[in-house]
């Protein structure tokens, strides 16, 4: 067993776990912060991308005792105050998600994207930014529309991005 | 139009949940003492199974039970069912193999389910399965379609030549003599590649037994809890109905291919009354890849006759399908009734004749996939009619355009009654947004830059909103497939409608929503919409075959018009007025004539309080049901234009625009509808230029994970432009024809033809992959260079 302590969505917690525990599996089975899914084996999918550290990292490909002293953002978090983050509220907007699955994923990236990128993305930097998400639902047209949108958001509601 | 009711744009009601994370699908269930279930899975296409020793991995650490096939039987747990009897030309039954949940005595392909172990932890189940040995006895493997009638390799006792069924539709005389007349024959061969429905929720299934009550409950990633529970009651018999409870929450895609009753669910439910504890399973995408059931797999040889003035007088087809190691739920019918009826197209053909072989592999089950049959027919029909025009020098759209169907009701020869449609309406939009006028000179533009461009048409149709029972009963199918709902209306005026369609992505809960608001004219907040748990809603069909607006809606309008029937009688009494004097508008109970009216929400509380009525003359309480049968399939039809650029020096294609014109008939949501059109174009392009399932000749599946199976990735496709015609559908009372699929189904002879055309050499297999075009373009470049 190895004990980790990191900050979850602004909250410290302390666990021991097996030392192969995955951050995924940290954050479904030991938090019950479900909103983190997983979809392959072969970190291909980002439905499972949280940040650690203010950056996007796919958690099925982190061990848990990789994130120790980290802080982490979940889908769970990301909202502030009882109201949607601006990337959620494009997504709900414009469509960018059918079964929900993919959704947390994406939303983590795009947020990851915005920080890294700045608010004006074109739709080619946003299709090419996405290469780590896969989506099955929605052909990606309006994810790309919510992302673009999302970005604009964030940058009009900064203090929003800075509570992150 | 209000701003919540048919026709309005309105934002998901359930979003809220999906973005935050506060969806719930069935890994995020978990029961009070849970185990896991692992399932220890052949690593051979096709083995017979001399022993099977368990007692090693028993007594691993954290192992609590190690199952096989013996003990399935010896608890009497059937076989999985394939609930669709096809028969041969000669009137025999298609030849069934057995299908146990764990194997017996055989496995048939890789994935195949040999054991299961249930434990504390999963990785605790993971080695304890390490530690089971097979004697496995490895038998040749048969994998590939087209030769498997004739291999000596025997998948099942039951077909010594590996044929399930040899199957017919149509006229076959006629057909020959359209084609002894005919000025013109064009013929064409075609493979339609293998696919992964991969939706990106994995499947998983969450069983548990309570002893107190002898009750069962299945958690599970279903398109259609009540079929499996019908299924794993009255056929595999692991509970009976009224015991089982099937709740399938929220759902992370389906595509067809979480329809079906798999063996692991099946063992999840047996097991938790054997080990006493609720046992979970949650499928890797490894799992997925080798045992959901794949989509597709046909080899196909056509022919279509054409007269001196390009009219077209028959079809003719000859299909080998790949069903795989075992019959999945529906399997027989993808092939056979959901494909070949569909040949006509969108075109006055007069005379049609299919044969259809089905045979077994070592390869998964396959069974429906997004469109099922009805993209193979449409690559068929559509791949067929571009190189006829070709071939004729025609132009592909007015050749379409002179061969359309005009006239409605229209008998096409092969079963389907299409009830109506404007096809050239949505050729000539389709024509309009692709600036088809100017193709030409884009082309030249693309040639002085060294690419290639090519343009390519897509004329679908599919028959959805499956399906008038006693048709498909006709037809071989052994359930009905009409759809049930319950309007249950609150004494506050609040409601809820109980519905037998499981959304898994399609948005139901805001679109059954609108319907509710828009006929009471309620807010839509107030609404609720209940699906997916067979303790709440009493049976339903499910949501598959772009059915759940034409026919589950269908249901809630029915069942709404009693309510309102209902609410007239209270409001009658209320009002004290005759109740033929009773309108309902604008969501009021009004007496004709006069400004005496009651709010519905007022008319639902004098239903419950019923103190304006006795008992004798009306029943309290305002609660109507519905079952809603169709009277005929419906016909979403449309024109996909695929515009393309081809790299010739790297083989690289680059979807340049993508214009979609579909007829749907009334759209209650068109935000919801476009975004379907999207993912079905989506997943049609990922089947032409990217994805395929390959199996090696010794049945080991190459492509089993997202590394090796290339998925569309946002970067592999366009934004799409997308537009609409309207013809009311008649068939049902809402005019709706369905919109799941179609994207499917017309995007890939779509991106095929506008390959074709830039190459302008029409022999290319799905997956149009960069190495495939680039070697077709060298040969167009170098007609006379040996292969
Ligand atoms: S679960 Fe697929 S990338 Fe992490
Ligand atoms: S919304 Fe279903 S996978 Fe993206």
């Amino acid at each position: 067993m190895a004990t980790v302590s990191l900050t979850v969505n602004g909250q410290s917690v302390t666990a021991d776990v097996d030392p192969r525990t995955l951050l995924v599996q940290f954050l479904r089975d030991n938090l019950r912060l479900t909103g983190t899914h997983v979809g392959c084996d072969t970190s291909q999918c980002g439905a499972c991308v949280v940040h650690l550290n203010g950056e996007a990292v796919k958690s099925c490909t982190t061990l848990a005792v990789q994130a120790d002293a980290g802080v982490v953002t979940t889908i769970e978090g990301l909202a502030q105050g009882g109201e949607l983050h601006p990337m959620q509220a494009a997504f709900r907007e414009h469509h960018g998600l059918q079964c929900g699955y993919c959704t947390p994923g994406m939303i983590m990236s795009a947020v990851d994207i915005v920080n890294r990128k700045g608010p004006d993305l074109d739709e080619q930097t946003i299709r090419a930014e996405l290469e780590g998400n896969l989506c099955r639902c929605t052909g990606y047209h309006n994810i790309v529309k919510a992302v673009a949108a999302g970005a604009q958001a964030m940058a009009e509601a900064p203090l929003q991005q800075a509570a992150e | 139009m209000t701003a919540t009711g048919i026709g309005a744009p309105v934002r998901r009601k359930e979003d809220q949940r999906f973005v935050t994370g506060q969806g719930r699908y069935v890994d995020d269930f978990n029961r009070p003492g849970q185990a896991y279930a692992y399932f220890l899975r052949s690593p051979h296409a096709h083995a017979a199974i001399r022993s099977i020793d368990v007692g090693a991995a028993q007594t691993m650490p954290g192992a609590l039970a190690v199952f096989t096939g013996d003990d399935l039987a010896a608890d009497k747990i059937g076989g999985l069912i394939c609930g669709w009897m096809i028969h041969s030309k000669d009137g025999t039954p298609m030849k069934a193999g057995p299908h146990p949940a764990l194997a017996q005595g055989k496995v048939r392909y890789v994935g195949d389910h040999v054991a299961v172990v249930i434990a504390e932890t999963l990785a605790q189940a993971k080695d304890a399965a390490e530690a089971i040995v097979v004697d496995y006895d490895v038998l040749p493997a048969v994998v590939d379609t087209a030769e498997a009638a004739k291999s000596s390799v025997q998948v099942h006792d039951v077909s010594p030549d590996n044929t399930v069924f040899n199957w017919h539709l149509g006229d076959k005389d006629a057909t020959e003599a359209a084609f002894a007349k005919a000025k013109h024959v064009t013929k064409i061969d075609l493979v339609n590649n293998r696919l992964v429905p991969n939706p990106i929720e994995p499947r998983a299934a969450l069983g548990e037994y309570d002893f107190g009550t002898d009750n069962y409950t299945l958690y599970t990633t279903s398109q259609n809890p009540h079929v499996a529970r019908l299924v794993l009651s009255a056929f595999i018999g692991v509970a009976p109905e009224h015991k089982l409870r099937v709740i399938a929450p929220d759902v992370g895609g389906g595509f067809g291919s979480k329809i079906f009753i798999y063996a692991e669910e099946t063992v999840c439910v047996w097991a938790a009354k054997k080990v006493k504890r609720p046992v979970k399973w949650t499928s890797d995408r490894t799992e997925a890849f080798l045992a959901d059931a794949h989509g597709r797999d046909h080899v196909t040889h056509a022919e279509m006759a054409t007269d001196e003035n390009g009219k077209i007088l028959g079809l003719r087809v000859h299909t080998t399908a790949n069903l795989g190691a075992y019959l999945s739920t529906f399997s027989s019918s993808v092939p056979t009734y959901l494909y070949a009826p569909l040949l006509s197209g969108q075109y006055d053909i007069p005379a049609i004749y299919c044969e259809v072989d089905g045979v077994y592999t070592n390869t998964a089950p396959v069974d429906a996939y997004r469109g099922a049959g009805r993209p193979e027919a449409t690559f068929v029909v559509e791949r067929l009619v571009e190189k006829t025009a070709r071939e004729l020098k025609q132009d592909p759209a007015e050749f379409r355009r002179k061969n359309y169907i005009t006239q409605f009701p229209h008998q096409t020869p092969v079963i389907m009654a299409y009830d109506t449609g404007d096809y050239a309406a949505s050729l000539d939009k389709a024509l309009e947004l692709a600036d088809y006028r100017n193709f030409q000179a884009r082309k030249q533009e693309s040639a002085r830059r060294g690419k290639l461009r090519g343009l390519g048409f897509s004329s679908y149709i599919e028959a959805c909103g499956i399906a008038p029972s006693q048709a498909v009963g006709s037809l071989g199918a052994g359930v009905g497939l009409w759809e049930s709902a319950e309007v249950r209306v609150n004494p506050t005026g609040s409601v809820e409608v109980l519905t037998g369609s499981h959304s898994h992505g399609q948005g139901h809960e805001t679109t059954f929503a609108q319907l509710v608001s828009d006929r009471l004219g309620i807010p839509i907040d107030q609404v609720s919409i209940v699906h997916g748990d067979t303790d709440k809603v009493q049976f339903g069909m499910g949501t598959y075959g772009s059915r759940s607006g034409a026919v589950g809606m269908s249901a809630i309008a029915k069942a709404i018009d009693k309510v309102i029937a209902k609410g007239r009688k209270v409001a009658a009494h209320v009002l004290e007025a005759s109740e033929g004097d009773i309108e309902f508008k604008d969501g009021r109970f009004g007496v004709a004539g006069t400004d005496r009216s009651l709010a519905f929400g007022e008319v639902a509380l004098q239903a419950y309080i019923a103190h304006k009525f006795s008992g004798q003359d009306l029943e309290p309480g305002l609660k109507e049901g519905a079952f809603y049968d169709p009277t005929n399939f419906t016909f979403p039809a449309g024109v996909h234009i695929c515009e393309v650029e081809i790299d010739p020096d790297t083989g690289v294609t680059t979807i340049e625009r993508w214009t979609a014109v579909d007829d749907f008939g009334v759209i209650i949501n068109p935000m919801i509808v476009e975004g379907q059109v999207h993912g079905g174009i989506a997943q049609g392009v990922g089947q032409a230029l990217l994805e395929g399932a390959v199996y090696d000749r010794s049945g080991q599946l190459v492509t089993a994970s997202f590394n090796d199976y290339c998925m569309p990735r946002a970067n592999d496709l366009p934004s799409f432009q997308v537009g609409m015609t309207v013809t009311p559908c008649p068939s049902n009372p809402l005019g709706i024809k369905g919109c799941g699929e179609a994207g499917a189904i017309a995007a890939p002879p779509a991106v095929i033809n506008a390959i074709t055309d830039a190459l302008g050499h029409e022999d290319i297999a799905m997956p149009a992959t960069p190495q495939a075009v680039w070697r077709a373009a060298q040969k167009a470049r170098m007609p006379m260079a040996a292969e």
